[in-house]
């Protein structure tokens, strides 16, 4: 079973959290910084592999996580899982969050290995309900749904489309506007060229 | 209408959305919270609005705003408007902010049932989708309960993706509604077998998660796992399936005999490290160490895991090793290298499973070594964890089986030392508890441990510098004790006294504190002894003067300990005063107080003092209060005809019998016990003895530095110590090796060298004073032992006595005047079975009487059966009347032989199972072999005959009996109905081997289960046995027995012996007597008799069993 997954930033700031086990607002909060505290300090040579149980579980339980960039990726997991199983999910998962957030088109590739490690703090912070809706095909309810990438896609992408069928005309000027918005913001340019993001993502400004 | 619509998507237009609110948190780093909470406001007014839009948006800026922190719990009333909006966008959104904030007490959750059930039910796969996701994170029992069948059929539905998630979520649903479960499985169990894979992959995923809870529920499941395992090509599944095997091979050692081929061909083919690696755990796991080079094939590929550069592959493979470790040391230390070259490793999880690892590395050759490294790391150490961590490997490693790897205890004391300099550590009262042991243990070492510990208390403020939150001060707490009890061996004793009495010591905790007050008046013992002798009595003043001025800080303290014993002290030191200033010698005086050598003892020692003559621990000091009072009682009128009764003190005889047979099997059980130490002088020596001071090898230490640099880490300059020692060893060897070699082949010049050193020959420095605390764990494996066969005489319990001994007891209880010699009454009994046969098996006489027609060899079989029934932890010995007689020929003439009783004792492991143990002998003067035996089965009786062989195949008697031996063979019965007496006809087939020719031989032989052979004397007390009778759920019945010729008292022992009942109660002629099966049926009996007349009254929860135990109980008494 997975516990919980954590996803925040290198200064500890939250970007997705999901906890399958009911913690109260505040605990959720310590168990977030007491993780990065644990996390944060290891060198990003070290395994990945963190004995830390006693914030969520007792022995039974592992953090084990993966730095990319500037976000932490933690999964929170007991013995019935496999720690290299999870740690090839978590790619997974930044794969998907990348390529599904930007909008891409979502053609398969299978120079995987590239892609995920472009997975940027920007794609996550404005779209966390995206986040979630592909999170939820991936792990539910701390198990497992499906690990076969392209029936993920395929998922995602239905849904992603009935929700712009059903916006329809009402929702069109909503999306004009938004765009508008997003016209005027300073951090636009940035943003278009996230694609070598490992350039750009150490200069952003943590918030 | 249609305006209304476009003004609302208007006024949307200029809502701020997630995004917005994003941007806005990100703009407003300052004054962030202020932001948020006029971001709640707003989000305050759009809920109350009618567009769900609108609600919708304000949602999804909560479950932002909740991840943040905020608690949003007061709009869980809106979410679920939201998630009951007909729009998927919507409904998602309501959704998520549930599943995100939602739980169990939740109130609003009880509302959402029929929303979640018409969602499961939409035409809409997605809604469907949707709903069972938001519901796998907050499901209550309630909603499982009320949703269970609803999600059960969409374990059906047409669609994969909703069939996967339904039976994913069905493991949440089985977790708050057990009851489900069972009426679930079977569907479940079907959609391992889904042509989807992801739907498989679910219901893998879901029967791994229940079986992690109880693995003995899906053993069952194993074969179908299996053809998954072999067919499967989806790793996810492959691990799944992998794990769970190992989970339940502990279970059942034949899945594994099937496992490994898959699993060694799986670690040979994947690519998969992932897979790998489970595979090798489960091997591990499963312990298949049966298969040849499997153990090699794993520990070789977890070595290839820890070469890797990759860390986590490196973690993995050592977290495997740790587990092989615990089952095959040997196989890992080969890899020693390795692994304390991961002790050097950059990354802190790596090194702490290095660490658990070292464990099993250590040897005497190589611990300084280890232990060096890991003072390194010690010093090198950041965080206190992991520091406390290596802190405690070390003593693990240095002490592990008695300090069994440890050859210079000096080296360990230093380690010790050093070790407390360690700041912030939890574990001082560890390094404490080792010093304590090292010095009562290791008696050559205390000399250097006290001089190291005065040291530590003259330092103490090095110590104790921040004591509030350290742990290391309890190390003072050994230092002080250590330095009281062996002040002998101090060199400057004033000094340590005056250490003990500063004044800072009152900031120590108080349990330290009395351990130094004690301790202190120990060194002042010391001192004064050393003063006396000179001539200069003013020094002996002048100490006591030092404890009286410094005691009474101690006094004033608030710790109960510390103030009793300082005001003891104090008052004594002050008499002792004024004795000196009288000229008074008292130092041999004030020594007695503290004299005599504290011992080590180990924890199960009182086992071995001998019970003095004359008290016996068995025998009441006084009578236990509940007799008397039931004495006094008038039991109540349990059954029907009841006489009046007077109370009367009970008859004790019987009791003191038993006491005096008990205490004789329990000296002869001493007598047996090798590890009973007997009550000889030469006992009390033993200890001193034993490890004798002056057989232990001491080091020489010709050390260039002084050995007391206080407070200076030394350990170091022993592992050079320990190098020299061994070479000097090794050199003195090879002297006397050459020597030898000259003395005996002087001629040849030959030189040898000893090679490399082996373990064995690394000889310690010091002995460790070990406390044998194997001992009682080798008894107990020879009481296992004993369990497995059956007792000896001397084992059995005196209760159930031995005909022999009822015999000898019969003449002098019931005063009959027939000669009192214990033969007379055997001779008598062996008459009354006889004719009890005669009348009971007359059938088996007829069978006798054919055999005996086929029967020219001059041998006979004697059997002796022996049922050994055994319930609970006690073994019972049971006496039966199932008796036969043969009649054999020997000499060439028809002799009666003795007509054999059999004695029956049992073994007996559930209340279906009976073991009978038949001794063969042969009487004959030939050779006796290939024995079978066999019995015809009956509906209720089988033998347990061995898998694979027919019903009425014989069982091989596993030996041969040459003339005149007896061997003995047992088989297991299994006996379904214990009501009604059986009686099994059986053969033993044989082959009489003479000089000249051999014949095949046949015997008969009946074996009689009577209903009284399955009662077990079970005691009972009055008071249970008044409510067992009350229940009501017993049935009566009544017999009475007329013309019987003896006491009441010598009745009852009859009753009690043959039929394994026990006394309840007994008044004047009147006594209830109580028995149990070995299937839990209750026996109850009253027996009352007036002239020859005895009627017994008895209830039984089973009425057939009853019958024919009083039946039984007839014909006992109508034989005599």
């Amino acid at each position: 079973m997975i516990k919980a997954i954590l996803i925040f930033n290198n200064h500890g700031k939250p970007r997705l959290i999901r906890f399958y086990q009911y913690f109260a607002e505040d605990m959720q909060q310590q168990i977030i910084r007491e993780t990065f505290h644990l996390v944060s300090k290891r060198d990003d040579n070290v395994c990945n592999f963190l004995e830390g149980g006693s914030l969520i579980g007792g022995s039974d339980y592992k953090l084990i996580y993966r730095h990319y960039a500037t976000l932490y990726f933690v999964f929170c997991v007991d013995s019935s899982e496999s720690e290299l199983g999870i740690l090839d999910l978590i790619q997974v998962c930044c794969y998907f969050f990348k390529m599904l957030c930007r909008k891409k088109q979502m053609v398969f590739v299978e120079t995987l290995d590239k892609c995920f490690e472009n997975v940027c703090e920007l794609d996550l912070i404005f779209h966390m309900d995206r986040v979630h809706y592909i999170l939820q095909e991936v792990v539910m309810g701390g198990m497992v749904l499906e690990t076969n990438m392209n029936e993920i896609v395929a998922q995602v992408e239905v849904q992603n489309r009935m929700e712009k069928s059903e916006g329809g005309l009402s929702a069109a000027p909503a999306r004009a506007v938004s765009a508008v918005k997003n016209m005027n913001l300073p951090e636009i340019p940035r943003n278009i060229n996230i694609g070598d993001i490992n350039i750009k993502v150490p200069s952003l400004s943590p918030f | 209408m249609a305006l209304k619509i476009v003004k609302g998507s208007i006024d949307r237009m200029f809502d701020k959305n997630l995004q917005d609110l994003v941007r806005g948190i990100r703009n407003h780093k300052e004054d962030e919270a202020k932001y948020i909470s006029t971001c709640i406001d707003e989000i305050k007014q759009e809920l109350k609005q009618d567009n769900i839009a609108v609600k919708a948006n304000a949602v999804c800026k909560l479950t932002y705003l909740q991840m943040l922190g905020y608690d949003v719990s007061w709009a869980a009333f809106n979410i679920v408007e939201v998630m009951s909006s007909s729009k998927f966008t919507y409904k998602r959104i309501g959704y998520l902010a549930a599943s995100q904030c939602f739980h169990e007490s939740t109130d609003v959750i009880m509302l959402t049932t029929n929303q979640i059930r018409k969602d499961l039910s939409s035409p809409n796969q997605y809604d469907t989708g949707v709903a069972l996701t938001g519901l796998s994170c907050f499901v209550t029992p309630d909603l499982a309960r009320d949703l269970a069948n609803d999600i059960m059929t969409l374990m059906s539905h047409t669609k994969p993706y909703i069939r996967k998630k339904a039976v994913l979520i069905m493991y949440k649903v089985f977790l708050k509604y057990p009851e489900s479960l069972r009426p679930a499985f079977p569907r479940l169990k079907e959609k391992l077998e889904d042509p989807d894979p992801g739907v498989q992959s679910a219901a893998v995923n879901v029967i791994c998660e229940l079986a992690r809870r109880n693995p003995k529920n899906y053993l069952s499941l194993a074969p179908l796992f299996f053809k998954l395992m072999t067919s499967s090509t989806n790793n996810w599944v492959l691990i799944k399936i992998i794990k769970l095997f190992g989970a339940l091979t502990p279970l059942e050692p034949r899945l594994g005999k099937k496992l490994i081929e898959p699993l060694t061909n799986l670690i040979h083919s994947t690519s998969a490290m992932s897979l790998l690696y489970e595979c090798v755990n489960t091997v591990i796991a499963g312990q298949y160490w049966f298969s040849v080079g499997s153990k090699e094939l794993c520990v070789q590929k977890l070595r290839i895991l820890i070469e890797d550069s990759d860390q986590n592959l490196k973690y993995l493979g050592l977290l495997a090793m740790s587990k092989i470790l615990k089952t095959h040391p040997k196989s890992v230390q080969s890899h020693k290298d390795l692994i304390l070259q991961c002790l050097d490793d950059k990354d802190e999880s790596i090194r702490l499973r290095a660490l658990d690892l070292l464990y099993g590395m250590v040897s005497k050759k190589n611990l300084m070594e280890i232990v060096k490294k890991l003072m390194l790391h010690v010093d090198k150490a950041e965080g206190t964890t992991y520091r406390d961590e290596l802190l405690t490997k070390i003593i693990d490693i240095c002490s592990q089986s008695n300090y069994q790897y440890i050859t210079n205890f000096e080296w360990y004391i230093s380690i010790l030392v050093e070790l407390t300099r360690l700041e912030g550590t939890r574990h001082g009262h560890l390094i404490a508890s080792q010093m304590l042991d090292v010095a009562i243990r290791v008696k050559a070492i205390r000399v250097f441990a006290v001089a190291q510990m005065a040291t530590l208390l003259d330092n103490a403020h090095l110590l104790t510098g921040n004591m509030q939150r350290n742990g290391i001060c309890e190390v003072l707490y050994a230092a002080a004790w250590i330095c009281g009890e062996f002040s002998e061996h101090l060199e400057n004793p004033m000094q340590t006294l005056e250490a003990m009495l500063r004044p800072k010591v009152a900031t120590l905790p108080g349990h330290i504190q009395a351990v130094y007050v004690q301790n202190a008046a120990k060194l002042f013992a010391t001192i004064l002894k050393s003063q006396e002798g000179n001539t200069d009595s003013t020094a002996a003043q002048d100490t006591s003067q030092l404890m009286i001025d410094r005691l009474p800080l101690f006094v004033q303290s608030a710790n109960l300990e510390v103030q009793e014993r300082a005001s003891c002290i104090l008052q004594l030191v002050k008499y002792i005063q004024k004795l000196q200033q009288k000229d008074v010698e008292v130092a041999e005086e004030v020594n007695a107080l503290f004299a005599g050598e504290l011992n080590p003892v180990a924890p199960k020692a009182q086992k071995k003092v001998p019970v003095p003559e004359g008290l016996d621990l068995d025998a009441w000091i006084n009578e236990p209060p509940s007799e008397s009072e039931s004495e006094d009682e008038q039991p109540k009128a349990i059954f029907a005809k009841e006489e009046p009764k007077h109370s009367r003190p009970r008859h004790t005889e019987v009791d003191e019998k038993e006491l005096a047979r008990r205490r004789e099997a329990r000296k002869q059980e001493q007598a047996n016990n090798p590890f009973y130490i007997k009550a000889s002088p030469s006992s009390q020596k033993v200890y001193q003895d034993a490890p004798g001071v002056e057989h232990i090898p001491v080091v020489q230490i010709d050390l260039s530095v002084p050995l007391k640099v206080p407070g200076l880490p030394m350990s170091d300059q022993y592992v050079k110590l320990e190098e020299e020692r061994r070479q000097k060893e090794r050199a003195e060897k090879k002297k006397k090796e050459k020597k030898k070699r000259k003395e005996k082949r002087s001629g040849r010049g030959k030189k040898h060298d000893s090679g490399p050193e082996s373990e064995e020959d690394i000889t310690p420095a010091h002995q460790v004073d070990i406390v044998t605390e194997e001992m009682p764990e080798s008894n107990c494996a020879s009481v296992r032992f004993y369990l497995s066969r059956p007792l000896a005489d001397s084992e059995k319990l005196p209760v159930r006595s031995h005909r022999a001994a009822e015999a000898a007891k019969s003449p002098a209880e019931d005063g009959e005047t027939e000669n009192a010699t214990s033969l007379e009454p055997k001779k008598k009994s062996s008459k009354e079975k006889r004719e009890k046969k005669k009348d009971k098996d007359r059938d088996r006489k007829v069978m006798v009487k054919c055999w005996i027609h086929h029967w020219d060899c001059a041998f006979f079989v004697f059997i002796f059966f022996c049922l050994h029934f055994l319930t609970g932890n006690d073994a019972y010995h049971l006496l039966c009347s199932c008796k036969s007689d043969f009649k054999g020929r020997l000499n060439g003439r028809w002799e009666t032989m003795s007509d054999t009783v059999y004695d029956i004792q049992g073994n007996l492991q559930d209340g279906s199972q009976v073991v009978v143990s038949v001794i063969f002998e042969n009487k004959c003067d030939s050779f006796l072999k290939s024995m079978e035996f066999n019995v015809l089965d009956s509906l209720n009786s089988k033998l347990q005959r061995p898998e694979g062989s027919g019903p009425h195949d014989g069982l091989t008697v596993p030996f041969q009996l040459p003339p005149g031996v007896s061997n003995e063979a047992r088989f297991v019965f299994t006996v379904q109905s214990i009501v009604m007496p059986q009686k099994l006809k059986g053969t033993l087939t044989f082959i009489v081997k003479n000089e000249d020719s051999s014949t095949h031989e046949k015997l008969d032989f009946k074996l009689h289960f009577t209903c009284t052979s399955y009662l077990i004397t079970t005691p009972c007390y009055s008071d249970a046995f008044a409510k067992l009778l009350e229940s009501g759920d017993l049935k009566g019945s009544s017999v009475r027995l007329e013309g019987v010729n003896m006491p009441f008292h010598h009745l009852l022992a009859r009753i009690c012996f043959h039929h394994h009942f026990s006394i309840v109660e007994r008044i004047d002629s009147c006594a209830s007597m109580y028995s149990r099966s070995i299937q839990g049926h209750h026996v109850c009996l009253l027996v009352k008799t007036s002239g020859q007349t005895v009627s017994i009254d008895a209830k039984c929860d089973e009425p057939t069993l009853l019958g024919n135990v009083l039946d039984e109980i007839k014909q006992t008494f109508s034989q005599c």
